[in-house]
């Protein structure tokens, strides 16, 4: 199991192999990563996203979502990296990995962590466009996609 | 009692700070905003409508009738837009 919350990029594709390889207890590795994407912000286009975070709840939200999905459906291991600070359209904000001994366990796994970090991890993203800045509001059906877990 | 009370996003815009010592007898959460409110201008808005103010207590979610005895750090933000 391990938790990264970081400014620097990271590589999804050598993260995902890296998580995949060498496994002998799973048959399921299911490995998410959500990007920024070019939505319209103040002036037009999308010039890039500021992440802010609360460092120490970050890490311990996180934490504890990750023992209570391993728990949940028995997973082998997790995988889970956040970024913060200024992200380019385009760049991985953050990715999932999961891995369980059957596939069902592994896409509910991460599923219940994609949903669990849009709302209850400490992150605010801010919109950075060519004539101003918004912070983007929580969406209702965020939090009530919580509802189903 | 002697309070570390963080905020974050557009509170911590509209207070001017991201963090300060708040000495304080507040009983609740409910309580402590209703003193920082009357901080001044800033923090008058900051909470004007605490229905898009979330609080955390030592680093846990919290609601606003919690009680604030033995906590050292509350901290104050919009509903969170991760993942």
């Amino acid at each position: 199991m391990a938790v990264r919350v970081q400014a620097a990029p990271f590589d999804f594709g050598a993260e995902c192999g890296a998580f995949a390889a060498g496994r002998r207890d799973a048959g399921a590795v299911v490995t998410f990563a959500g990007v920024v994407r070019d939505d319209p912000a103040p002036g037009g286009a999308l010039v890039a996203l500021e992440i802010e975070h609360y460092p120490g709840m970050t890490e311990r939200a996180i934490a504890a979502m990750v023992a209570e999905a391993t728990a949940r459906w028995g997973l082998c291991d997790c995988l889970v990296i956040h970024r913060h600070g200024r992200l380019a359209v385009g760049e991985a904000i953050m990715m999932v990995a999961t891995a369980a001994p059957h596939r069902a366990d592994a896409f509910a796994a991460a599923e219940f962590l994609m949903d669990y970090l849009k709302s209850r991890a400490p992150f605010w993203k801010k919109e950075i466009g060519a004539e101003g800045t918004a912070w983007v509001a929580a969406r209702a059906e965020d939090e009530a996609a919580l509802d189903r877990w | 009692m002697t309070l570390e009370v963080l905020y974050f996003v557009w509170l911590r815009e509209r207070v001017g700070t991201g963090r300060e010592t708040v000495e304080t007898g507040a009983a609740t959460v409910a309580d402590l905003v209703a003193e920082l409110r009357a901080r001044g201008e800033g923090h008058a808005a900051a909470f004007a409508d605490t229905r898009a103010v979330r609080v955390a207590l030592d680093q846990e979610l919290a609601g606003f009738d919690a009680p604030l005895e033995g906590v050292r750090e509350v901290a104050f933000f919009p509903p969170m837009t991760g993942g």
